[in-house]
């Protein structure tokens, strides 16, 4: 793929923007910490259509940048712990090539959360959390599939654009 | 709709989602007992426990500064104020089933619900 620094730049750039977008909307479940997880579109699409590793960096360096401009050292901390284990379960997931994108992005929505809630239990010192453990992750199933459907309906679009 | 499940994905995606429902159902039957008393731990260590029974705000002081508070109301907790940015405890609903908690993340404070016998001891302490 040609310049594909500009591309990288773009997606990055795209994925802080969902971040942001994602920081304006209101959306209390009363659980915490439940989120649409926009950025992750960023995250499958790229994880499709351009590769791992790319996916990979622009991952960690949208939860860097927006943690510092958007939220606080700890919420960089959970977004990490989050990002870091769903996105190893989809690339996981993909390796096995037996898995559509949705359902990919569902289990990385939910392993999203996983990640988080360990993060959280450890940080705080109490186990009791894992309590809203079931809520949490239907939270994430349902925001997964959403979110792959999108990804779906982009990379289908994307293709022709990405590939000149 | 280019959105089109295989065996594979409806398995996966099934099973998955029967287990969470599995879990939800089991969990919303185990914490279905209304709570006693509330246990406010800081930094995982235990900062006080309150009745319910008892109309309060609790203030919880970090340091020097009140960080939270947490204010017990027709026998549920809820978090009044926080100091951090992201305000989510505040936005929960108040607690009083055992097990429920709210958990304000930037200042490590944890409400939790606990059961009856340990609260009348406390309470008089």
């Amino acid at each position: 793929m040609k310049r594909k620094t500009a591309y990288l730049g773009m997606f990055l750039a795209l994925a802080l923007i969902c971040s942001y977008v994602e920081s304006l909307i209101p959306f209390y479940f009363g659980i915490p910490g439940v989120k649409l997880g926009l950025t992750n579109i960023v995250v499958v699409v790229m994880l499709y259509e351009i590769g791992a590793k790319e996916a990979f960096c622009i991952s960690m360096l949208r939860i860097l940048l927006a943690g510092f401009l958007f939220g606080n050292p700890f919420s960089i901390l959970y977004s990490l712990s989050g990002g870091l284990l769903s996105f190893f379960v989809m690339l996981a997931l993909k390796h096995t090539k037996k898995f559509q994108i949705v359902t990919i992005s569902v289990m990385g929505g939910i392993f999203h959360n996983i990640g988080q809630l360990c993060a959280a239990s450890v940080v705080v010192e109490n186990y009791n959390l894992f309590y809203y453990a079931p809520m949490l992750l239907i939270a994430g199933f349902i925001t997964g599939f959403l979110i792959g459907i999108l990804a779906v309906e982009m990379t289908a679009r994307l293709k022709g654009l990405l590939h000149k | 709709m280019a959105v089109q499940f295989q065996k594979n994905d409806k398995l996966l995606l099934g099973t998955v989602l029967l287990v969470l429902l599995a879990g939800m159902a089991w969990f919303s039957f185990l914490g279905r007992e209304t709570g006693a008393s509330v246990k406010v731990t800081v930094n995982g260590q235990l900062y006080g426990t309150y009745s319910l029974k008892q109309d309060q705000e609790i203030k919880i002081i970090i340091g020097e500064k009140v960080t939270n508070v947490l204010r017990i109301q027709d026998q549920k907790a809820d978090m009044l104020t926080a100091d951090c940015p992201d305000k989510l405890c505040m936005h929960q609903k108040a607690i009083y089933r055992q097990n429920e908690t709210i958990v304000c993340l930037p200042n490590k404070v944890v409400a939790e619900i606990i059961g009856g016998e340990e609260a009348e001891l406390d309470s008089i302490t």
